[in-house]
């Protein structure tokens, strides 16, 4: 299966925005090799702006560019744009509800060798419970391209998270992405894995696995953390009677804790959540990582044994 | 007389800690050599000259302590802790990989020596002015060192500390700022100029210094000056070469972040095999 960045899809993707809507402008914190967004620098030298080594001051520039019209995409590591800066976008962003769009790469474990001070594994928990936000988690770069193209389209804040690692391509060309919608990638009537970003593609290969011991797990990406599609968790849960939820973040504040959320107050329905265990991560490839922090099909599939 | 005859023992030991610093990184196959390169005389006269350490107690209360505010210049720190004795040489070899103690950025919980976790640019002075104030509440009078990146004080707490280490008049407070004029976009003066850094200083309430950053002597004698400051904290601004000692990697920005394949790496021990300055 080929494998793509989504942060690699984020950087042609601005490009082609970058060409239809002149009011897209894209600022960096030193890290536009990295971020993808050199491909906008290079195409567009006049509206991309490097901050240097100042993420506070990247988001609050941001707002001030949305204030006055533009259409900023603001880059930089998801620990350093959530971390740093979330005071900033806090009040300086989402409050007044302006139309930045906060695209950060390198999230998750996945960084590999940079280690903990690096991985982002409570961005989701942030900027899920900013009011006001609107939170994409792309699951391949087809995804991540077309999370991209619809947030400029979308008034107001928007998270996209974006990883460093090559990852498998889920969706071809002609995949629709709705925000707000989430996609069923495998049907079956046993268990529901619900999962984002990375960690559906784990989830893909878990139902595979599954299936050859006799179970059926159907498989959804959901890909929009915020606004959340209830609707198709809930179908999930009346159907299937099982849950489990697998990302590539802490099992507190992400996807495990907004579809906890949901069903116990609506459809208490059995529900394991595989992600980060309330830890830091450390340096190591992203493979190793994953394995010894509990993030692969291995891992999803003995979760899914546990409640069938 | 030259700074190499001068220091002949301290560029021995600079040498090794280069010479390390491209051996591990190549194993590691990631990290930072340029940055690393560029700090390794500020670090070998601060640990195997200037500092009051122990490291076979390396938490001494007493004991002066060293932050690199600049976490991605792991390499340099480890090497010269190792060569200090804080953990054996060989296990430099295991730096960013699984369960290391190594980590890519310095963890104070893991490695013994590391004083500050880092790595998230912009905190390390933070952290000095507060180890500094406990000190004199301590009635101590260790000093707390800190290396910053020329691009790193584009953060504003960097001068939120600054401001604060001058309103405490902390004068055991001695930073170095690694001025090797790149940042990892390109250079500091095109991505987003700090300069003039000398007189932001100043104007900030420290003592300033400048001096060429690889040269023993003048590290020295910037030191002896630092000592003699009452009530200010000290900046040292240190003119250093990116990828110091390694030909093809000197002022080059691609060397912020990428490894030396094999063929480099005999190069690069080759060239360091030579004494450089
Ligand atoms: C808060 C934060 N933002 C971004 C980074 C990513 N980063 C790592 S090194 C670096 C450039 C540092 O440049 P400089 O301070 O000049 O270091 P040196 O040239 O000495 O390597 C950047 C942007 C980081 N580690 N921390
Ligand atoms: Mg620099």
């Amino acid at each position: 299966m080929e494998k793509i960045a989504t942060r690699n899809a984020y950087g042609k993707a601005l490009v082609e925005l970058g060409k239809v809507n002149e009011n897209i402008v894209v600022l960096d914190a030193d890290l536009a090799k990295s971020t993808k967004t050199i491909d906008f620098k290079k195409s567009f030298p006049a509206r991309f702006f490097d901050m240097g080594i100042a993420e506070q001051n990247l988001m609050g520039t941001a707002a001030g560019f949305a204030a006055a019209g533009k259409i900023p995409f603001a880059s930089t590591f998801a620990i350093f744009a959530t971390g740093r800066a979330f005071e900033q976008i806090r009040n300086s962003i989402a409050y007044p509800r302006l139309n930045v769009k906060i695209a950060a790469t390198h999230a998750g474990l996945t960084v590999g060798e940079d280690g903990a001070s690096h991985q982002a594994v409570l961005d989701l928990a942030l900027m899920r419970a900013m009011p006001n936000m609107t939170v994409f988690v792309p699951a391949d770069a087809t995804e991540a391209a077309k999370m991209t193209l619809a947030a400029a389209e979308i008034e107001g804040p928007v998270y996209l998270r974006l990883g460093r690692s090559n990852v498998p391509v889920l969706y071809a060309e002609d995949y629709s992405f709705v925000p707000g919608k989430a996609s069923v990638l495998r049907q079956g009537k046993d268990v529901a894995i619900l999962a984002c970003g990375i960690m559906v593609a784990e989830a893909l290969a878990a139902a595979e696995e599954l299936e050859k011991e006799g179970i059926s797990a159907r498989v959804l990406n959901i890909s929009t953390l915020k606004p959340l599609d209830t609707e198709a968790i809930l179908k999930a849960a009346r159907e299937t009677k099982a849950l489990v939820t697998a990302e590539e973040h802490s099992i507190i504040g992400g996807l495990g804790s907004a579809v906890a959320e949901v069903l116990a107050e609506n459809e208490p329905t059995p529900l394991v959540r595989v992600g980060v265990k309330d830890t830091f991560g450390e340096s190591g490839k992203a493979p190793e990582l994953l394995e010894k922090y509990g993030l692969t099909a291995g891992h999803i599939k003995a979760a899914v044994l546990t409640l069938t | 007389m030259s700074d190499n005859v001068e220091f002949g023992e301290l560029r021995r030991i600079s040498g090794q800690i280069r010479r390390d610093i491209i051996t591990m990184l190549a194993e590691a196959n990631s990290g930072h050599p340029g940055g690393s390169l560029s700090a390794v005389e500020i670090l070998t006269a601060l640990y195997f000259q200037e500092m009051k350490i122990d490291p076979a107690n390396p938490s001494w209360p007493a004991r002066d302590r060293f932050i690199l505010s600049k976490g991605h210049g792991a390499p340099v720190l480890y090497a010269t802790l190792a060569a200090k004795g804080f953990f054996p040489r060989e296990e430099l070899l295991t730096l960013r990989k699984i369960n290391s103690r190594l980590q890519g950025h310095p963890d104070m919980k893991k490695v013994p020596g590391v004083e500050m976790s880092t790595g998230s640019l912009g905190q390390g002075l933070s952290a000095a002015v507060g180890m500094a104030l406990a000190g004199r509440l301590d009635n101590r009078d260790y000093r707390v060192f800190v290396l910053l990146g020329d691009g790193e004080v584009q953060e504003g707490q960097v001068w939120e500390a600054a401001m604060a280490a001058a309103h405490y008049r902390l004068d055991r407070v001695i930073a170095f700022l690694d001025h090797n004029g790149l940042q990892i976009d390109g250079k500091t003066t095109e991505v987003m100029s700090p300069e003039p850094l000398d007189e932001k200083f100043k104007a900030f309430g420290w003592h300033v210094e400048k001096i060429n950053g690889h040269s023993f002597r003048e590290i020295f004698a910037a030191l002896d000056k630092a000592d003699e400051v009452k009530d200010k904290p000290t900046m040292i601004i240190a003119e250093t070469v990116k990828g110091k000692g390694v030909s093809f990697m000197e002022n080059q920005v691609e060397w912020h972040g990428s490894t030396p394949n094999e063929e480099q790496v005999k190069q690069a021990l080759a060239e360091l095999e030579q004494e450089v300055l």
